[in-house]
Order: structure tokens, then C-alpha cells, then sequence
């Protein structure tokens, strides 16, 4: 009987042993990781290294950290147009827009794309009151032209939208407008940014609708067709 | 005879009840005994389950803070001949530590974000989230136009977005500086580095839950059955702290990419942004973007009056 609780005895006071290690382990712990989070060594990945190496040299040269460069993306150039017929070998082509406009006269009168009647047709337009000829330059058609009179190629477009929408190119600036790529540590990496029309339609800009494709399945949305409790089991082969 | 009888029935008189007594105490502990070891065994059978799937050396590991360069080698070792022997895949797991001189901050233009949810599938698929539930640690919330307050919004929204009377809200862990989800973990599996990234580790994480209970923003996510990646699809760029696969019974939530974003890049949420709605980058640094945004737009934040003090702000412009 008496060694019955005495064994009983023991184990209990084993129980409250392990209880107080446990509740004073932790403790311990709590203090390293508020305090010294990076006593461990920083172990760097290895293209962390390769990048920072390279740096530091041109760190110790220049004074200043070298860094990658912010790169836009830029249009390839002008439009080309696609030829609606073929030639007798049955192939298509595209032609550059001097192809037509360098041998007509520019009409100036024409405001919207409903007044057309030969080429252009049934274009959406929509871009507030401007017309084809704010924008396009009368004189060259393989470029742009900006609001003074000054040509710009069709790889500068963001100089050309930035006249109007200058709030939108100082955020753009700053990151705060327009989707990008890459680092956000330029010391490490470049990064790469959209431009306008990447994402705008320059003749109806407004960003265009789409449809919600992913969905997670979980409490804040449908309930699983198959939940239910899988008792620690690993997967539901395993119950 | 009668009196040896009654000597020798005598003596033992005061003993029958005794015997008796005795054989009762021993049937009704006996009776205990089966019903306590019992009770054991249906109280350890999920320990069982869960010790089928640990290795004596996983068990054995210490808490993430405490292990050596050495260990840690170890430990990772393990980490990815696990993942090869369960999911296929040949992964690398790496141990990103925080940048000096980098607090990371994140930043979210609501006049522009139109809830089409690339951010959630793109979280999804980084960092290798169990394909059955889609699992992500972003929620997209549809929201009543003229209210900042979460609770009132919806994530089942479908078909055409943005809907033309309502905003949408992507919610992910807030990154708080007051992490009201650390002070409630009793093992201190989750924690708060350097670079403003609470992370959690999952080895011992004992998947109490508290945190996710703890936490205002529904940020945290418990790993209810065993992640299901195909090998192809598994990302093999991992860190310890970060996306490596986890095992079943413990908590995750977003470390704001830290595997990419302590090696200089974007996060994957960011860039499968197809709004540019995201703006991420390092608060200390005073050239940086979201230091332009955090001082030149309005900018909110979640749950203010909470004092979770979140790195995750939202702006209109
Ligand atoms: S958002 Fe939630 S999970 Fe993230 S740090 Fe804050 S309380 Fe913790
Ligand atoms: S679930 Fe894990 S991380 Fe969360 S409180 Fe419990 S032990 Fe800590």
C-alpha cells in the first residue's frame, strides 16, 4: 500500500518538475528573442553574397554604393498596321503609319474616330476632349507630338501623357503608380517598371474590368465541400 | 474443537472485514486504473499520430534563437531530405537573416487595387500553400464604399471586379509592432526580428492557436491536414522562416516574402500586382518610395485604436 503512494507520490513530484522546466524555459527564450534575435550568425543565401561583394568593391571606389538602375519598359516603337488583305502568295504584312499618312494630307478637322470614313473606322475612343492630332504628329506620323508644337518618338509616350496627367507621373515617380518587378534594394538588383500604356489603352485609358479568378476555401469563405475532422491525421488516405 | 474453532475464528473476526475491504479498494482502484489509462491513451492518440510523422532528431531540436551555425546546417539538411522524401522536389532552404539597417514596410493605393486577386494566388503559389484549399495568407475584402472597418466587408465576392459602389481591401499580416499574436504564444514559437518581420517557428510552434485567435486581422492561418504540392509545382527557392513547407498541426502566416525580400527583391504579392496597387520598401531609408507615400498621400491604417502599431499602410490618391 505505502509503496503504492510513495510511487505515486514520486510521480507527481516528477509532473510539477517538468511543469516548472517547461514554464521557465520558454522565459528564458522570450528574453533572447526580443533582445538578441541575431545572436545566431547571419548565414547569407548565396546570391545575397554575390551581390553584396560586388557592392562593397564599388563601394570602397566610389564612396557611394553602386546601384542597378530603375529600367521602363518602353514601347518598340511606332504601331504597325495590319494589312486586312494578302498579296498573291497569300501572305500578310504590316506597314509602318508613313506608309499611307506620308502620301495624304492631314485633316485636322477630324475630332473623333466616327467622323472617318476610309481607314480607322469603328475605333473606341475615348480620352476626354482630345483629338487625333493632339497627340499625333501631323507632320511625321511615325512620331508624337506634344502639346508645344515639339515631336517625340513613340518610345517616349510616358513624356507625352505626363503633360496632362502630371499627378499620375510624379506618383509614378515615386513608385506609388504602375506595377514593377525585381528589387526594391537597387544596391542588389534593378527593378523594372511598366510604362502608360502598358496598362492604359491610350485611346480609352480607363483601366479595363476583369474577372476574379482565385479564391481561397476558407472559413471567411465557402466551407469545404469535404471538412470534417481529421483526428491528426496526416491527409485523408490516412484515416 | 468448537474452541479452536472459535480461536481461531476469533483472531481472524476482525480480519475478514478487512480481507474484505481490502479486495474492494483493490477492484475500485483497479477499476480507476483501467478508466485513467484509458482516458491516456485517448488524450495521447493524436501525440501518436503526430509521432509517426517525427523524426527522433526533429524532436529532439531546439528552439530556432538558440541553435548553432552548426545545428542550424543540420537541421536544414534535414529540412530539405524530408521535403525530397515527401513532396519530390528538390528544394534549397535558406536561413535569411534581417538586413542591418532595414525596416521593412508595406503600402497599398486602395483608389487603384480592384480586387482581381493575382496577389492571392501569387502568395499561393510562392510559398507553397496546400493546393486543395487554395490557401493564401491574403484575403481580398469587398467593401461598402465610406467605411475603413474590415469586419464589414466580404472575400466571396466573384465575377466582374471593381464593382462600381464598392472598394476593395486586401488584408494580410500587418507585420505589427505591438504583436498582440507573440505575447500570447507560451512557447515563443513566433516572434518579431529585426527588419519589423514576425515570423514563426514552425518546429515549435505547438499549434495552440492563441495567435491566431490574438490576432485582429484574421492574419494567421493553421495548417489543418498535411500541405498537397505536386513536385512540379513546389517552389524550390525556400528560407526556415519563411515558405518551406510546413508541417500539419502548426501556424503560418505572410513574412512579407522574407526569403525574397532579405535578398533585395520584391515580394511575390507585388509583383503579380497587375494594378500596381503595391508599393513595399525600407522605411529607414529616406529616399525610399514608401517614405514619398507615407509622407506626401493619406494614409490609414487598420484597427488604429487596437495599438497593434501595424507596418501596413493603405492610401488614396
Ligand atoms: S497582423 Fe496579426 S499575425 Fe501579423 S503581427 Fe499583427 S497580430 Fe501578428
Ligand atoms: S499556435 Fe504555435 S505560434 Fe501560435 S501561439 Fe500556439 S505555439 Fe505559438
Amino acid at each position: 500500500m505505502s509503496r503504492i503512494a510513495n510511487l505515486l507520490f514520486a510521480g507527481v513530484v516528477c509532473l510539477i518538475g517538468a511543469m516548472i522546466f517547461v514554464a521557465t524555459s520558454p522565459t528564458a527564450l522570450r528574453e533572447d528573442s526580443h533582445t538578441t534575435p541575431d545572436a545566431v550568425s547571419p548565414v547569407a543565401p548565396s546570391d545575397d553574397i554575390r551581390f553584396q561583394s560586388a557592392s562593397e568593391s564599388a563601394a570602397k571606389s566610389a564612396g557611394k554604393p553602386e546601384t542597378y538602375p530603375t529600367v521602363i519598359r518602353k514601347p518598340s516603337g511606332p504601331p504597325r498596321i495590319e494589312l486586312a488583305g494578302t498579296d498573291p502568295q497569300g501572305r500578310t504584312g504590316s506597314v509602318a503609319c508613313s506608309t499611307c499618312h506620308s502620301v495624304r494630307q492631314p485633316n485636322l478637322g477630324n475630332k473623333t474616330a466616327a467622323t472617318l470614313d476610309e481607314f480607322h473606322q469603328g475605333m473606341t475612343f475615348s480620352h476626354g476632349s482630345i483629338t487625333c492630332y493632339s497627340c499625333h504628329n501631323p507632320d511625321d506620323s511615325d512620331s508624337l507630338r506634344l502639346a508645344d508644337g515639339t515631336s517625340v518618338a513613340y518610345q517616349e509616350v510616358m513624356t507625352l501623357c505626363s503633360q496632362c496627367h502630371s499627378k499620375q507621373a510624379e506618383s509614378f515617380a515615386h513608385g506609388a503608380h504602375g506595377g514593377m518587378n525585381g528589387h526594391w534594394d537597387l544596391t542588389r538588383g534593378p527593378q523594372m517598371k511598366n510604362n502608360c500604356i502598358d496598362c492604359h489603352d491610350p485611346h480609352a485609358p480607363a483601366y479595363p474590368k476583369m474577372i476574379v479568378g482565385f479564391k481561397p476555401k476558407d472559413r471567411f469563405n465557402a466551407p469545404l465541400d469535404h471538412s470534417h475532422d481529421h483526428e491528426g491525421a496526416e491527409s485523408h488516405d490516412e484515416h | 474443537m468448537t474452541s479452536t474453532e472459535t480461536d481461531s475464528t476469533s483472531p481472524s473476526k476482525p480480519c475478514l472485514p478487512i480481507v474484505e475491504n481490502f479486495s474492494r479498494r483493490a477492484a475500485v482502484k483497479a477499476g480507476f486504473a483501467t478508466l485513467g489509462a484509458g482516458a491516456f491513451v485517448a488524450a495521447i492518440s493524436p501525440l501518436r499520430q503526430a509521432a509517426k510523422n517525427t523524426s527522433a532528431a526533429e524532436f529532439m531540436q531546439t528552439h530556432y534563437t538558440e541553435l548553432s551555425p552548426e545545428q542550424k546546417a543540420d537541421v536544414i539538411a534535414r529540412l530539405e531530405a524530408e521535403t525530397k522524401e515527401k513532396y519530390g522536389a528538390d528544394v534549397t532552404i535558406g536561413d535569411d537573416r534581417p538586413i542591418p539597417g532595414t525596416k521593412f514596410v508595406y503600402a497599398i493605393n486602395l483608389s487603384v487595387c480592384n480586387g482581381n486577386g493575382k496577389c492571392v494566388e501569387a502568395c499561393h503559389k510562392e510559398n507553397n500553400h496546400d493546393r486543395d484549399t487554395n490557401q493564401s495568407y491574403i484575403r481580398v475584402i469587398e467593401m461598402p464604399k465610406g467605411t475603413m472597418d474590415m469586419e464589414q466587408g466580404s472575400t466571396t465576392y466573384t465575377g466582374v471586379v471593381p464593382k462600381d459602389d464598392k472598394f476593395y481591401l486586401p488584408v494580410q499580416c500587418q507585420q505589427c509592432d505591438e504583436p498582440p499574436c507573440v505575447d500570447v504564444c507560451p512557447v515563443k514559437a513566433t516572434w518579431k526580428e529585426e527588419d519589423g518581420i514576425v515570423v514563426v517557428d514552425y518546429n515549435w510552434c505547438i499549434g495552440c492557436r492563441y495567435c491566431e485567435a490574438a490576432c485582429p486581422y484574421h492574419a494567421r492561418r493553421f495548417n489543418w491536414k498535411k500541405p498537397e504540392v505536386p513536385a512540379a509545382e513546389v517552389n524550390p527557392d525556400q528560407s526556415y522562416l519563411s515558405n518551406r513547407i510546413r508541417p500539419v498541426g502548426v501556424v503560418e502566416k505572410c513574412t512579407y516574402c522574407l526569403h525574397r525580400t532579405r535578398r533585395g527583391k520584391l515580394p511575390a504579392c507585388l509583383e503579380a500586382c497587375p494594378t500596381g496597387a503595391r508599393v513595399f520598401g525600407n522605411i529607414l531609408d529616406k529616399d525610399s518610395n514608401i517614405r514619398w507615400i507615407l509622407e506626401n498621400k493619406r494614409v490609414y491604417i487598420l484597427k488604429e485604436e487596437l495599438g497593434t502599431k501595424p507596418a501596413f499602410f493603405y492610401y488614396f490618391d
